[in-house]
């Protein structure tokens, strides 16, 4: 997949001098806003109700698609940055994008599906009128009528393969002017050649004429182009929603206690900022002082929010979540972590993009062969002495006959059989040649958390806790959105346990849940100093390191301990194994510390892994293996792989992942296993091998029919019936993909 | 030959008129939010801008 990220060097100042507040006239300004968190038609009711309320606003119109809100506002009473912060005390984070390059590749989705729809009108009335000559060929139909239905295929043929037949003329000429051939070569030449031959019939009124043939190919290719290009764009306006995370507002702290508002692009190193709760930090840093949860899961891909404190390193685009804190700054704007990874992101896809299609492949070594063919059979034919006319109906009707019907479905028609499969078995493929790179991979290269682990936390003692304490935790847990509390919940309802929500819980930040209890004293749910096991000598040392969460009830009884694990998937460790003993290298590469990753790997059964990676270690990583001749396969989740999956000779991500590195990856995998993985690359082999299969059908074909043609054997109707009857055993041959039995 | 007269301007003009429907369409936004679409159908609460405004001014 092509990913252009364009990073526009002038859109925070256009941001930062569109301002309304600086500008005196009243006219009605929008803005576009990307929403991180709307997901639900929830969300988008939501946000479109507290804006509507909100003062100056003229009309809001969510997107839950694109995850953007287009609003219109009166830049007297109210500007971008109120309106972010009326979204941001909604519980929503939003961020403005720069609407200048927005509508770009929107435009270009528009026109596709434009051509498409005229090429399907042409291409449904042109075969009605066909239908008719054909079964008039076996009754009676007078040469007038016949005649009159060619001018209307005529009429309707010619504007339509100028008009939607343009993408592949203009891709054709491109690939001409840089002397190459791409499969757009041959099209263009066998659309121009039916269509202008069938014109040239037409008028000298024969019978058989193939405008229905030539606006068919039209219309059943764009179809193919469209769904490519609009994947491109959603992969498109992702990144710009990105990008649009790291501009925004932040409060900076001068040396002598005064604030001030300054765009993010402003920011600079060593400037204090301050960070309110529920607010994105603009910058990789250190905190100062105060003391939060951080939500990381942009960059990580970790649903556990991480605990800080004085001293502790945050990172640009993560949520400060529950208290406010002050952050000194040591990177910004284009130095930041996230500024990294889209940069990272942007050379990798650039990498990508030099890959060569089997299709272009067969097309570089088909059209010269196709093209010469023609030119002989016209010299020869004038050599013999038949007239140049003669010769040159000789010779288009070779053109013709090889028009590369079979050829342009081999691969397409594969694909398509292919994608639909994997669909139904829960893998979306969003590459369009996804599965080509999929079929060469030899070594699978996992990310650890919320990859090869399911990513939220789950509840590893509960045997040792008994059913009281666990409904009182419980009841306590309702009140709280941590991952922790959630995964305390889900264990008393899986073992059946009636839970009566508590009344009055205060949940302090970054340290746990307080209940008083009517007969005095407090029950507590939280860390080990919020329990006061710190200071609990009944507790050994080891069971306080490896708790996280505690539960110490009123009147001061005995503290029990919660612990939780990160589980594998239930198939992790099968998976692994399925795919080493096939042949395939298996290799961890994870961000997390070196105890977590050696006890995944030794439960997934994986020799190879490295511990503590960057992004851009990742990448070292898959370069180091490419050189060691290995194509490699890139599974991962987080923002963190997003720039290891864009630079993977192919990549697959779970469905959990961030919207990021699911663009960034070839499929997507839905559901709780890891099985379809293998599923894929044994789908993918077999695409490759029945591409092939295709190619050698559509090349045996050509081979009887060319000397035919070339001989000048080949009345037009036989050309006809040929060319059909080659795409349909192409196109049968493929859908026998959908049934296969496949092992890897 | 009579009936082709007006069958087969009748066949074109219907499907013309498909064609500039879906352009119509595609013109006006229509398959913008396809997401948001599917849930829009359900919020039967939510009053048209201008019956909000009359609403808004009653009060």
């Amino acid at each position: 997949m092509a990913f252009a990220v364009d990073i526009d060097p002038g859109a925070a100042e256009r941001t930062a001098t569109g301002e309304p507040l600086e500008r005196p006239q009243a006219k009605p300004e929008s803005a576009v806003l990307a929403i991180e968190n709307m997901n639900c038609g929830g969300c988008m009711r939501k946000i479109e109700r507290v804006l509507e309320d909100a003062p100056g606003i003229a009309s809001v119109r969510a997107n839950l698609s694109a995850k953007r809100v287009t609003v219109a506002f009166d830049p007297q009473n109210t500007g971008t940055e109120t309106i972010i912060q009326t979204l941001a005390e909604a519980g929503f984070r939003a961020a403005n994008l720069a609407h200048n390059n927005l509508d770009d590749s929107n435009r270009a989705d528009r026109d596709l599906l434009r051509r498409l729809a005229v090429a399907g009108f042409a291409a449904a009335n042109i075969m009605l009128l066909s239908v008719s000559v054909w079964a008039g060929l076996a009754s009676d139909m007078d040469a007038e009528i016949q005649s009159l239905f060619h001018w209307l295929s005529a009429l309707i043929a010619i504007p339509t393969v100028a008009y939607s037949g343009q993408p592949f003329f203009r891709s054709a000429a491109t690939a001409l002017n840089a002397w190459r051939l791409n499969m757009d070569v041959p099209i263009s030449l066998a659309l121009l050649l039916a269509t202008g031959m069938s014109l040239v019939q037409t008028m000298r009124g024969t019978e058989h004429v193939y405008f229905d043939a030539s606006v068919s190919l039209v219309f059943f290719l764009l179809i193919g182009r469209y769904l490519d290009q609009s994947l491109r764009s959603r992969a498109k306006g992702a990144a710009q929603n990105l990008i649009g995370m790291k501009s925004g507002w932040a409060t900076v702290v001068a040396d002598d206690g005064t604030t001030e508002r300054l765009p993010a692009r402003a920011l600079l190193p060593g400037m204090r900022v301050l960070v309110a709760a529920g607010e994105r930090i603009f910058v990789d840093g250190v905190i100062q002082s105060g003391r939060t949860d951080i939500d990381e899961q942009l960059i990580t891909g970790e649903s556990v929010p991480r605990s800080a404190g004085h001293g502790d390193q945050v990172f640009a685009g993560t949520v400060c979540l529950t208290a406010p804190i002050e952050v000194k700054a040591t990177a910004a704007d284009n130095d930041t972590l996230l500024a990294e990874i889209t940069r990272l992101m942007e050379t990798a896809e650039q990498n990508k993009g030099r890959y060569v299609r089997l299709a272009d492949k067969a097309a570089a070594f088909y059209a010269p062969v196709v093209h010469t063919l023609g030119l002989v059979t016209f010299l020869a034919w004038m050599w013999v002495g038949a007239g140049w006319e003669a010769a040159l109906i000789t010779a288009i009707s070779v053109l013709i006959i090889t028009c590369p019907c079979a050829l342009a479905l081999a691969v397409p028609a594969v694909q398509v059989a292919a994608t639909s499969r994997l669909f139904n078995r829960g893998v979306i493929m969003t590459a369009a040649d996804g599965l080509e790179r999929l079929s060469e991979i030899d070594t699978i290269v996992f990310d650890k958390t919320g990859t090869l682990t399911k990513g939220t936390p789950e509840l590893m003692n509960g045997d040792e806790i008994s059913e009281e304490t666990l409904s009182a935790a419980a009841a306590l847990a309702t009140k709280s959105r941590h991952p922790y509390a959630q995964a305390v919940l889900r264990a008393a309802e899986a073992s059946g346990l009636r839970i009566v929500p508590a009344d009055e819980v205060i949940e302090t930040p970054g340290a746990g849940l307080t209940r008083r209890i009517s007969g005095g004293g407090e029950e507590r749910l939280g860390s080990a100093d919020w329990c006061g096991v710190d200071r609990d000598p009944s507790v050994a040392d080891d069971a306080r390191a490896a708790a996280s969460l505690w539960y110490r009830p009123a009147g001061g009884g005995a503290a029990t301990a919660f612990r939780f694990v990160d589980a594998l998937r239930a198939d992790a460790a099968d998976t692994v194994e399925a795919l080493r003993s096939t042949g395939f290298g298996v290799v961890l590469l994870s961000g997390d510390q070196e105890a977590a990753v050696k006890s995944a790997a030794a439960t997934a059964g994986i020799e190879d892994w490295f511990a503590r990676q960057r992004p851009d270690e990742k990448i070292g990583q898959l370069k180091r293996l490419e050189a060691e001749g290995r194509c490699v396969l890139m599974v991962g989740d987080g923002l963190n792989d997003a720039p290891a999956l864009a630079a993977a000779h192919a990549s697959i991500s779970p469905a959990s992942a961030v919207e990021v590195s699911q663009i960034a990856s070839d499929g997507i995998i839905q559901g709780l296993r890891l099985a379809p993985l293998t599923e894929t690359i044994a789908v993918a082999r077999r695409t490759r091998r029945m591409s092939l299969q295709n190619f050698a059908i559509a090349a045996t074909y050509n081979a009887i029919c060319i000397p035919l043609a070339m001989a000048g054997f080949v009345t037009p109707l036989i050309a006809a019936i040929a060319m059909s009857a080659s795409s349909i055993v192409v196109t049968a041959n493929a859908l026998r993909l959908t049934t296969a039995k496949l092992k890897l | 030959m009579t009936a082709l007269a007006w069958l087969i301007p009748a066949a074109l003009a219907l499907g013309l008129l498909g064609l500039v429907a879906f352009l119509w369409a595609l013109r006006t936004g229509q398959f913008e939010d396809l997401d948001g679409a599917a849930y829009r159908i359900l919020d039967d609460d939510e009053p048209p801008n201008e019956e909000r405004d009359r609403d808004g001014s009653q009060e």
